[in-house]
């Protein structure tokens, strides 16, 4: 059951990814994350126009369980936002890696992808149920 | 688990039901005088009423209070909640005309014995917790937090100490208490827990500073242990300055055996509901009267009962935080839990206390081995905390372990908290369970550990055998349906329960 941590991606402690491309990436929750919350009833994103600061809190999912925190991997301006997302909040838990994408960054400060882990770390973070 | 099934019960809302012309009941003939109707206007004439006889009002009613999961009916352990039973001797004493017929603006001097009860009740409350200051005017416990909060606000501010805003709170705090702290205007900030599920004393150090207003603490904590550094956390935050204040959820662990005053704690708010066999969940209202040291006592809110002369009198405290709601507290309930300590008496707390850590300990051993302990190696109070994590390796999470407890008559425990725990699944057996009960409940938990190895499918979609199967948590969530609709038309995404279709609902 545990889906493949995609290896093209970036990986937080607090279980966001980010895929990134040129000065830009795009940021998403993990499928551990998803698969942890349960059912996803509400998200909220950051609007186009916005910053966004990195391990900083840029919004809010909640599930039948809880509402959690969403902390954004990287720094930058968010550029694009899955409204489609907004509108069908359970795409999150269907497609965390794909469809489910949040927001789409760009970067102020691409230094920053180094304090991020790839998969192979990211699958060690989780095996322990954190 | 009932004799209900999802065909045998009739779905039909009271509107459905509706015939004109039916009537249930004559109206008597009025002894004020008559007086005309206000305008047209102030009169909705789309107002649809349910029109029925009594034996059709009495059968729908009497359905749904069948489909009712209760105490009195099925096994109900529901962590952190404490759903014992509820003494039925409890209603009688409060349903005593001179108890029931009175009014909260009756002339004091006409309500002494009402008085007396709330008086004695407060004492009784103040010996329990060593927490002499007491107002039962809270009507839950988060109206209890908020007020014990509004206390320690007073305090500092009568100190001219203003710069006290922050409220310390451990990561596996009830969600109340972060909500009543910035309710109560101070700043939330989160304390860890360490890998024992302890407070880590070293990360609440380095927390601690002049700005620290209060610190909230359950104890026992949520994850149902006793924190052995207790007397240590409650010393550091009065270095500092600062009050401690208990969250009294799990008394039910402590009774006759420690006192919250006596750790140190400054504040305290007591869930009756829980503790003392009020009603409970559905059943309510709730009462969470504020208990507060000696120093406090002038900053409770208002009334609290006091004796003078051998009479009994509402009063304000000098510095009262103010009023919390238009009377005096849950009367009615202030009553059952007077009885119920009356009842067992004081010297009966502790084996009230005595029995539930037993019970709670009981599970914990007998099913360690079937699910994991959440902090293995230690004894639990009154409540213990697995974690389904090995039943999620294999494809059935805590959630569809409590699922498959409801096809067998036992109410799920909480689930998913604290959060600290991930699969958690609380358990709160409570006092007034019976061995029998529990070995029962024990040999179900064993059956869904194999069945989560053996046939996780059963557990993904259960409860099988209930007028409604598994529910779609997120839909009812996001579009609820709520009531009757004229055109019988549910809103686009239907709560639906899965597996009754919308021709069965209506």
């Amino acid at each position: 059951m545990a889906a493949e941590n995609p290896k093209d991606l970036k990986y937080s402690k607090e279980h966001e990814w980010a895929r990134v491309s040129g000065g830009s990436a795009v940021i998403g929750i993990t499928h551990f994350a998803q698969d942890s919350l349960g059912d996803i009833v509400y998200v909220s994103i950051p609007g186009v126009g916005s910053n966004v600061r990195q391990f900083q809190k840029m919004g809010e999912v909640e599930s039948v369980k809880a509402v959690s925190d969403l902390f954004s991997p990287l720094s930058g301006k968010v550029v694009e936002r899955n409204e489609e997302l907004l509108k069908n909040p359970e795409t999150l838990n269907k497609a965390p890696f794909g469809g489910g994408w949040l927001i789409k960054v760009h970067l102020s400060d691409p230094a920053e992808i180094d304090n991020l882990m790839d998969a192979e770390a990211y699958d060690r973070h989780t095996a322990d149920g954190h | 688990m009932s004799q209900f099934t999802a065909r045998s019960v009739d779905r039909r809302l009271l509107m459905d039901r509706s015939v004109a012309g039916r009537r249930a009941m004559r109206l008597p003939q009025p002894d004020v005088p008559v007086a005309p109707l206000p305008g047209a206007s102030m009169l909705r004439k789309e107002l649809e009423l349910p029109e029925l006889s009594e034996l059709e009002l009495v059968r729908y009613f009497s359905l749904l209070s069948q489909l009712n999961f209760s105490i009195d009916t099925n096994f109900y352990p529901l962590g952190s909640c404490t759903m014992k039973y509820n003494p039925k001797l409890n209603d009688e004493m409060a349903s005593l005309p001179g108890l029931s017929d009175i009014h909260p603006l009756q002339d004091g001097a006409t309500v002494q014995g009402a008085l007396r009860i709330m008086f004695e009740l407060q004492e009784a409350l103040g010996e329990i917790t060593g927490l002499p200051g007491v107002c039962l005017s809270p009507l839950a416990g988060a109206q209890g937090e908020y007020a014990g909060l509004l206390v320690a606000r007073a305090y500092h501010r009568s100190r001219n100490d203003l710069k006290r805003t922050v409220a310390l709170i451990p990561d596996s705090a009830h969600g109340t208490n972060p909500a009543s702290a910035a309710m109560a205007g101070l700043e939330v900030v989160t304390v860890p827990s360490d890998k024992n599920g302890n407070i880590d004393v070293q990360a609440l150090r380095q927390h601690v500073d002049e700005r620290t207003a209060v610190f909230m603490l359950t104890l026992p904590s949520t994850v149902g242990l006793f924190d052995p550094s207790i007397l240590e956390i409650t010393k550091t935050i009065h270095d500092a300055g600062g009050l401690v204040y208990a969250d009294g959820a799990n008394l039910n662990a402590l009774l006759g055996l420690t006192r919250l005053g006596d750790l140190g704690f400054d504040i305290a708010h007591s869930n009756l509901h829980k503790t003392f066999s009020t009603p409970h969940g559905g059943g309510g209202p709730g009462a969470g009267p504020v208990l507060v040291s000696e120093a406090l006592r002038r900053f409770l809110p208002t009334p609290v009962v006091q004796r003078a002369d051998n009479q009994y009198r509402l009063a304000a405290p000098a510095d009262s935080v103010g009023r919390l709601n238009g009377f005096h507290g849950s009367f009615g309930i202030l009553v059952r839990a007077y009885t119920y300590i009356r009842t067992m008496g004081l010297e009966g707390m502790r084996q009230i206390s005595e029995n539930a850590i037993i019970n709670a300990n009981y599970i914990q051993v007998r099913l360690k081995s079937d699910y994991d302990l959440a902090f293995a190696g230690r004894y639990s109070m009154h409540e213990v905390v697995f974690s389904a994590r090995k039943q999620k390796a294999k494809g059935a999470s805590a959630l569809d372990v409590a699922k498959r407890l409801i096809d067998y008559g036992v109410h799920p425990p909480t689930m998913y908290f604290p959060l600290i725990v991930p699969e958690a699944l609380m358990v709160e057996p409570t006092e007034t369970e019976s061995k029998e009960t529990l070995d029962q409940f024990i040999a179900i938990m064993q059956k869904i550990a194999r069945e989560a190895e053996d046939t996780p499918e059963v557990l993904k979609s259960a409860p099988h055998d209930t007028p409604n199967s598994r529910l779609n948590e997120a839909a009812a969530a996001r579009t609820p349906y709520l009531r009757w609709r004229r055109d019988g038309v549910a809103p686009a995404q239907s709560s639906a329960p899965a597996g009754v279709d919308a021709g069965d609902r209506r």
